[in-house]
């Protein structure tokens, strides 16, 4: 199908997260959609698919004009998104969020629904267990499921709202051929990202939204040097290289764990030892779900262990089986991935945030202190938004600048879920930025996350997990791409073990 | 045959449970959809005496259960207007309405206190009820202790295995995706409300006109019944046979505090009567206890095999309610 924007434009209240996009896509064909955070390609592909309405402007499918006044009625029309946020039902199974909303009779009929997943799933090379319940899924499989659902329900316009954040590479490359095929086939998708690579192995065409302007269009072979050029409107300086450069760590350590080990809800993990020095950096890889999560949860007090012992500090303060609030004390700071539901306050402004974050003595709130506060801290980590403006109201890169100014400043260990995720290239370089000045301080970081490529840029070490099961901490240096995607694969670890046990024996013999 | 007075015992804890066992099944589906109502005391005992009055004008039994439900209808219309609509705390005001239809039913009720209004015949069902054991336990009730089974079965078949039932519980847990898919969230939302405080409404006649037939104003024994309700809906996992479970078990207990009565008489009877109150309370406790922090920390001492065991158990008991219990929704646009 023909998709044609004319001169849509949407505000909210003073923003304009729309203005005046003019654009058209032709059928079988990947359009990438990119921009900075809050660029507003979100906003343009939610009025697409019929959950925001436009202010002024117009849709035309194959050439007719069309209202497009909600999800249901977009779906009618062919045009099915996969939102940002997966949007599904945890506690349900797989086959009942395929068959819900779909149109079907009473009582639905499982076995047909069955059949047509499994062949749907069989054709673009996915599998998913019909009866898993959707909360022991990984991000990715919530993906395909989703793709799968709206294609199930006749969809031939597909909108994929940054679809790779959050997914292992293995999973990314079956969605890659998984629309590949389907456009081959002659439908329209739309790809909204941050990462670049993906744009350009994927897509034919790019469209780039800069504040909510279109600000240019470019077609394959891209030049990514110009694409970031119009997305910013500036260049970007290279980023900071591992910060082992800036000179060599000092003989003091921030967190030991000795031998410990967790239980996870499909393992249990054992034996994980990790000595962390100040300023270091240690990356956490793995598939989602592979005990990384876990491993992190426990060093900021949040995960139980079932044994072994977690240390802080240079005096090894032992800290097993205290909570969180303990660790806190000791100086531990944790930034969960789910920024919305488990870091920030929906409902509370940016100035409350601060207060809330003890950034402000004494019992009663002195407002105007407070805005102030707000003021600088906004302006010092360059966040889009007022004193006064609602967390869940930020796009998702300034509410994770937002998490990052709140910050304590005298942590000794920050424990970070997925710094980056959804961030441009520019905020994930400012955020880096940010977090190496905390190391020259002294602090030392451990963070999870799913991209290869930036494990192996700002980690001094990593760790990989593979259904629970450990490395122990590699020289991030020894490893490349290639090396680490085989060993979350679960490739390549006959030859660790051997490296393992011999690295444990010669600490046997030093303890001889 | 020594074992009927046992039996005929164990028939009155399944008729005396059938109107708990309407009160939980609505306040299931009004939580499902997202709409928590708190005012199912007041609503119980307002559709007690309203119930009550109706049959006692008309004498007509079916308009006394009309009248219940149009109570229940009402005022959870009243919780679905201000909470869907007006957006306004669920709590606060099913906590009002609870204290204001509790006082307005003993202020309207004063005038026709301890008057005889019909009374819900027993229905034996021929043939059926003449089998052992299974035949006065089951078959010899009346009318609407046949009606809570089947409601149990038919809400059950409803939540879970209907296209509408599973739009239900996707309106309750994540109201966005259910309006992604194409649901009316909040007409859903009010639809489910108010059936379910019809069904509930039901609880009230068939106390005041079959289970404690008659309306006694306070002394009526009922205030209390709708805050037990609301937590056998927990207990009950939002699921109509655990629901039904939890509607039982607080009747046999009740059942248990009269029979015990003669053989502890050194106990003073109000323990025995209030008893079943804080127990199901502490079976609320125990089944959801694993959603605690303190309990996995103090059960980490433990040793592993012990504890997975335990914690097995836990997990199999443990219900989640629905995500979007009490939040509002709004369609962005
Ligand atoms: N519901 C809303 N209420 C108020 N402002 C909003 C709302 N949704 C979006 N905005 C604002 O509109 C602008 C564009 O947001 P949008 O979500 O489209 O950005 P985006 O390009 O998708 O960014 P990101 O890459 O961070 O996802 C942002 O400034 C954002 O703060
Ligand atoms: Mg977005």
């Amino acid at each position: 199908m023909i998709v044609e924007f004319r001169c849509i434009s949407k505000a909210f209240g003073a923003v304009k997260a729309n203005d005046s996009v003019s654009l058209s896509v032709p059928e079988a064909s990947i359009q990438a959609i990119v921009g900075e955070n809050g660029a507003g390609k979100s906003t343009l592909m939610k009025i697409l698919s019929g959950y925001l309405c436009p202010d002024s402007g117009q849709i035309l499918l194959d050439g007719k004009a069309v209202r497009i006044n909600s999800p249901a009625c977009a779906l009618r029309l062919g045009i099915g998104m996969l939102h940002q946020d997966p949007l599904d039902f945890s506690p349900l199974t797989v086959l009942d969020n395929f068959i819900l909303g779909s149109p079907s009779r009473f009582v639905p009929n499982r076995r047909k629904a069955l059949e047509d997943l499994a062949g749907l799933a069989g054709r673009l090379g996915f599998s998913l267990s019909p009866d898993a319940r959707i909360d022991a899924l990984t991000v990715g499989e919530r993906q395909q499921l989703e793709i799968l659902r709206l294609l199930w329900l006749g969809a031939k316009v597909l909108i994929l709202d940054e679809p790779t954040t959050g997914i292992s590479l293995p999973q990314k490359e079956k969605l890659f051929v998984a629309l590949k095929t389907l456009a081959a086939e002659g439908m329209s998708i739309f790809f909204v990202s941050h990462k670049l690579e993906d744009v350009e192995s994927l897509c034919g065409k790019a469209a780039v939204l800069r504040q909510g302007i279109l600000a240019g269009t470019m077609e394959q072979p891209f030049d990514s040097k110009e694409l970031v050029r119009m997305m910013f409107g500036k260049d970007l300086g290279p980023a900071t290289r591992s910060c082992r450069e800036n000179g060599k760590p000092q003989p003091c350590f921030n967190l030991e764990v000795k031998n410990a080990s967790m239980d996870g809800t499909r393992f249990r993990m054992k034996g994980i030892g990790l000595q962390v020095q100040a300023g270091e950096v240690i990356g956490l890889a793995g598939m989602e779900g592979s005990g990384q999560e876990l491993f992190l949860g426990a060093c900021g007090g949040l995960v139980p262990t079932s044994g072994g012992a977690i240390c802080l500090g240079n005096a090894g303060k032992a800290m097993t089986g205290r909570t969180y609030h303990d660790f806190q004390g000791s100086g531990v700071g944790y930034l969960p991935a789910a920024r919305l539901e488990k870091g920030l306050v929906p409902g509370l402004n940016l100035a409350e945030h601060y207060v809330l974050a003890n950034r402000m003595p004494g019992f009663f709130i002195d407002r105007d202190k407070a805005l102030d506060l707000a003021d600088s801290r906004i302006a010092a980590f360059n966040i889009k938004g007022g004193p006064e403006s609602p967390a869940e109201s930020l796009s998702g890169g300034n509410q994770q600048r937002l998490l990052l100014s709140l910050l304590p400043d005298n942590l000794s260990l920050i424990l970070i879920e997925h710094p980056t995720r959804g961030l441009d290239v520019e905020s994930t370089i400012y955020v880096w930025a940010k977090l190496k000045e905390r190391c020259a301080q002294g602090a030392s970081i451990i963070f999870i996350s799913s991209d290869l490529d930036e494990i192996l840029q700002y980690s001094d070490r990593v760790m990989v997990f593979f259904a629970g099961n450990v490395t122990p901490p590699l020289d991030a240096e020894s490893l490349n791409v290639q090396r680490l995607g085989e060993l979350i694969g679960g490739k390549g670890w006959e030859a660790l073990q051997g490296k393992k046990e011999a690295h444990q024996e010669n600490k046997e013999l030093e303890h001889a | 045959m020594n074992s009927s007075p046992i039996l005929a015992g164990l028939a009155g804890v399944l008729s005396s449970a059938a109107p708990i066992l309407f009160a939980v099944i609505g306040e299931t589906i009004s939580e499902l959809g997202g709409v928590l109502n708190l005012s199912m005391n007041g609503m119980i005992l307002l559709s007690a005496m309203g119930g009550f009055a109706a049959s006692l004008a008309t004498g007509s039994i079916l308009l006394g259960f009309l009248a219940g439900a149009a109570i229940g209808a009402l005022v959870s219309l009243i919780v679905a207007f201000s909470s869907i609509t007006l957006k306004q705390s669920q709590v606060a005001v099913g906590f009002v309405l609870a204290l204001l239809c509790r006082d307005l039913s003993y202020f309207l009720g004063s005038q026709i206190m301890g008057q005889t209004a019909p009374r819900l015949n027993l229905l034996p069902i021929p043939f059926l009820c003449n089998l052992p054991i299974i035949g006065p336990l089951l078959f010899n009730h009346d009318i609407m202790t046949y009606a809570s089974f089947i409601l149990v079965i038919v809400s059950w078949f409803h939540i879970e295995r209907t296209t509408p039932g599973l739009m239900l519980k996707g309106i309750g847990e994540n109201p966005r995706a259910a309006y992604v898919r194409g649901a009316n969230v909040n007409r859903l939302r009010y639809i489910y409300t108010v059936v379910g405080g019809a069904i509930a409404g039901l609880a009230g006649p068939l106390y005041s006109l079959s289970v404690k037939a008659g309306w006694k104003g306070t002394i009526s024994g009922l205030d209390g019944i709708g805050w037990i309700v609301l937590s056998i809906t927990i207990f009950g996992g939002w699921t109509p046979f655990r629901a039904a479970l939890g509607a039982y078990l607080f009747a046999f207990l009740q059942w248990l505090g009269l029979i015990l009565q003669p053989v502890m008489p050194n106990v003073p009877s109000q323990v025995l009567q209030v008893a079943p109150f804080p127990l199901m309370i502490l079976t609320l406790l125990l089944v959801n206890i694993s959603n605690a922090e303190w309990m996995e920390r103090s059960l980490s001492r433990l040793p592993v095999p012990v504890r997975r065991d335990i914690l097995k158990v836990l997990h199999s008991l443990n219900a989640k309610p629905p995500a979007s219990l009490g939040v509002p929704f709004d369609d962005e646009s």
